[in-house]
């Protein structure tokens, strides 16, 4: 039962790689974008925060024909990227990352944004009479203030990004050793007879890493709270 | 010089403060709701005034017709407020550092040693801000805000939140600072007996007006009000 295979190594590593790059990559826009949402007015503010919780309530499948329609072969910013730098999405490992990146992003920005919105303003007003311009007070007091929230998003999005499938299916297909997510690939083999062992294989797997995400991350918010108060 | 010349409209609350004084230590005096802080955080720079200018000596800070507007961060005035506002992830020494850093000062030990030891600090160099005491907290707060070198230092109701004996504990530290600094000084409180020990000129503050200025002698007879 727990001989794994060696295209299910390769569809975990896969994932593993797809949700570690699409967290990393997304983190950083996700803290400027909470930090917005948190502690900006801005005109279209409502709209902006629409957008990025669309991919929440949209079926995947409409949010993946559309990264299919922009970032694919013949779309509009998927040509120019191409022709420009020569970045390809479509079909390919990094398709799944940008999917994953995008379905992940309002659950990566929810707790960051309200973390960003605990930190007491007084402070930073503190930090402003000592001589901190507004970007340091950023990055000496809001950020570090904030980190619980930080790692907490990092850990919704890496687990929603593993677990994604209907938008990075539609996107980049289901091709093994490029785009065969453990998603993708419990989802063939439930469909190829005698697949049952090695799909199950699979469950226990996203299991195993869905569990041990959210221990880490409590982990770190333990250790981020202490931190805080100062014991 | 701390020349004050602005008025600013706060809901039904319109503040309307002209005066200038000269340190070491300028009191603002007045009952809670008279405008103190909103005065002070004008100086700061944290509050726009709506029509007016603020200066210190020869530098305008806030000019609304020359459109002059110099950002707190950009004022070196220091600010020490009634909740200390200490920095809880980062412990005393850090905290006491911060000024320095963001002003890109040079590192003088001499300096910090001389704070450190007017205000009795030096056995919590290692604590968190969540270890101290209140008037242990209201120190650490004066030695951060004096490490930065302002040209002005801001005290708002400092004591305000300390029972009476932490404030027969800080009292002293105040009027050391008052001697010793060299740092100009603008008091805010509502305790006449407060006002009387530390201050060299009163500006008195009622419902947004100045209706008073001058030397002690313009405090109201009784202790408090």
């Amino acid at each position: 039962m727990f001989d794994i295979s060696p295209t299910e190594w390769t569809a975990i590593q896969l994932s593993l790689r797809v949700a570690t790059v699409a967290t990393l990559v997304a983190t950083p826009l996700g803290i400027g974008v909470a930090w917005l949402l948190a502690r900006r007015d801005f005109w279209g503010k409502p709209v902006v925060d629409a957008l990025i919780h669309l991919p929440l309530v949209l079926p995947p499948v409409v949010t993946g024909y559309l990264l299919l329609l922009t970032f694919g072969r013949r779309g509009l910013i998927g040509t120019w990227l191409a022709d420009h730098l020569g970045i390809v999405f479509a079909f390919r490992w990094t398709g799944a990352a940008l999917a994953c990146g995008i379905m992940s992003f309002p659950l990566l920005v929810r707790p960051i944004r309200l973390s960003i919105e605990a930190v007491d303003r007084r402070l930073e007003q503190a930090a402003g009479t000592l001589g901190a311009a507004p970007w340091r007070v950023f990055l000496t007091i809001t950020l570090p203030l904030a980190l619980p929230g930080v790692l907490a998003g990092m850990v919704l999005g890496f687990a929603k990004a593993i677990g994604e499938f209907g938008a990075t299916i539609t996107f980049v297909s289901n091709i093994p050793g490029e785009t065969q997510t453990i998603s993708s690939a419990i989802y063939s083999l439930i469909q190829t007879p005698d697949g049952d062992t090695a799909a199950l294989r699979l469950v226990v797997v996203s299991i195993v890493i869905a569990m041990s995400s959210m221990i880490a991350s409590e982990w770190f918010a333990r250790r981020a709270l202490r931190r805080l108060h100062g014991n | 010089m701390l020349r004050v010349d602005v008025s600013k409209q706060l809901g039904e609350f319109s503040l309307q403060v002209t005066f200038a004084s000269e340190g070491p230590i300028t009191g603002l005096f007045g009952a809670s709701g008279a405008g103190k802080t909103s005065l002070i955080n004008m100086i700061a720079g944290l509050l726009r005034p709506d029509r007016g200018a603020i200066a210190i000596d020869t530098e305008t800070l806030d000019d609304t017709a020359a459109r002059v507007h110099v950002p707190a961060y950009r004022r070196r005035i220091g600010y020490v407020f009634q909740d200390a506002r200490l920095f809880p992830h980062l412990d005393v020494r850090a905290n006491l550092d911060y000024g320095r850093r963001m002003n890109r000062l040079a590192d003088d030990a001499a300096q910090r040693v001389r704070v450190t030891d007017l205000l009795d600090i030096g056995s919590l160099l290692n604590r968190r801000p969540g270890q101290l005491s209140g008037g242990e907290r209201q120190r650490v707060a004066l030695g951060r805000a004096l490490l930065a070198q302002p040209r002005l230092l801001l005290l708002d109701e400092p004591l305000g939140s300390l029972d009476e004996e932490r404030k027969v504990e800080i009292l002293p530290y105040l009027v050391r600072l008052r001697d010793e600094a060299g740092v100009p000084m603008v008091y805010v409180s509502h305790d006449a007996g407060e006002m009387r020990q530390l201050a060299t000129s009163i500006v008195m503050l009622k419902r947004g007006r100045v209706t008073a200025f001058g030397g002690t002698e313009v405090l109201p007879a009784v202790a408090s009000y």
